[in-house]
């Protein structure tokens, strides 16, 4: 699991692979609740796509780039770009589905 | 913290099932709203519930929570926000996760007609949560749509925060920080492009960049998607076992009729049901 800033996360995106970016911050119960499930999703697919956070406290500029309005909100990038996004507490199917469907 | 089992609702149907639950000796935390803002407190006479005819519905309702609590039931006064069903099943009231079980959904009646646009902007200025979101939206402006008894003083964290509050509601609220503006609406609309950029309220459109929409409660098939559901009435079984295993219903949310007998002999047997679950799945 990467704690991303803003500058690794520009490198993990310009390497392309399929990334799933956890948009969260502590003082969000629903985020709290869903960081663990993040957590096994990250270790289940760990070298088949990047699995991330992004604390919107401390890197608000990339949720500002993001437009986040909503935390928890999930975005799945590949070769760079957003290819999806699912805002809110989602059951683990919901996330498999979009990582499976771009792996 | 983690429960046997958790009851999301505070009416007779979750009291019941709080009761029943303890005498099975399982840890019960029920979550909901004060037991004196449950719509049945507005009954001035109730006369068909057996043996105590002729009391207030909020006489019933007292003496439901004192017989629940005395037997040792926890209660959070709250709303769930979202919920998980993943390794048992995961809660958010506030900004408090909490962890069942099995789980006994009691919410009553939630009159939940989305208003046009909401669901096409959520995620993009729509938001249920002011703990949540709020920070995402400091000195920007948001109308804040009041539909719960609680509603005001989530309008007063996100002036507090920062952000430029309208409330909007259809009757005047109680307890709302003088220096927010009060708007009377009952018809409204989200309107944007991108994201959000107004809420049309009565006609008038009221520019802001978010909308938080504050129910009472969120409906049991927004929190649970998988929940099956015919017309907004959960689908149970003779246990009031839903479709997903470990989730019981009780109550108004399983349909007619809306009496308190019937809601106190479900909630009953969801507890029973919840409780052979729990010894078959320990």
């Amino acid at each position: 699991m990467i704690h991303f800033n803003n500058e690794t996360f520009e490198k993990a995106l310009s390497e392309g692979e399929l990334m799933m970016v956890d948009f969260w911050a502590e003082w969000c119960g629903p985020c709290q609740m869903l960081g663990p499930l993040i957590e096994s999703l990250a270790e289940k697919y760990e070298g088949k796509a990047v699995i991330g956070k992004v604390n919107t406290d401390e890197e608000g500029e990339l949720a500002m780039r993001y437009a986040v309005m909503n935390i928890p909100t999930v975005i799945f990038f590949k070769n760079g770009k957003e290819i999806d996004r699912l805002v809110g507490v989602m059951p683990p199917d919901a996330f498999i589905q979009v990582l499976e469907k771009n792996l | 913290m983690t429960y046997d089992i958790i009851v999301l609702g505070s009416g007779p149907a979750g009291l019941a099932a709080a009761v029943a639950a303890r005498g099975r000796d399982k840890r019960v935390l029920v979550i909901g709203a004060r037991w004196q803002d449950s719509p049945l407190a507005k009954a001035e006479q109730v006369d068909n519930y057996l043996g105590l005819p002729g009391r207030t519905g909020l006489e019933l309702l007292e003496e439901f929570y004192r017989h629940a609590s005395s037997l040792g039931a926890e209660f959070i006064v709250g709303k769930a926000l979202s919920l998980l069903a993943w390794n048992g099943f995961s809660i958010t009231a506030g900004s408090q996760v909490y962890q069942g079980k099995a789980l006994i959904l009691a919410p009553g009646v939630v009159r939940q007609a989305k208003y046009p646009g909401e669901a096409e902007f959520l995620g993009r200025g729509v938001s249920y949560c002011a703990t949540c979101d709020g920070m995402l939206y400091r000195n920007k402006p948001v109308t804040v749509v009041g539909l719960a008894p609680d509603a005001p003083q989530e309008a007063n964290y996100l002036h507090s925060l920062g952000c430029q509050v309208v409330y909007v509601s259809p009757h005047r609220p109680q307890g709302l920080d003088g220096d927010i503006p009060y708007r009377k609406a009952g018809k409204l609309a989200v309107k944007g492009e991108t994201t959000v950029t107004g809420l049309e309220a009565d006609g008038a459109l009221l520019p802001c960049a978010g909308v938080f929409i504050l129910r009472r409660a969120v409906a049991p098939a927004d929190l649970l998607p998988s929940l099956e559901t015919e017309e907004g009435i959960i689908r149970v079984d003779r246990r009031m076992a839903t479709n997903i295993p470990g989730v019981f219903a009780a109550g108004d949310c399983t349909g007619g009729p809306l009496q308190v007998s019937k809601a106190v002999g479900e909630g009953h047997v969801a507890a029973l049901s919840a409780c052979e679950y729990l010894d078959s799945n320990p």
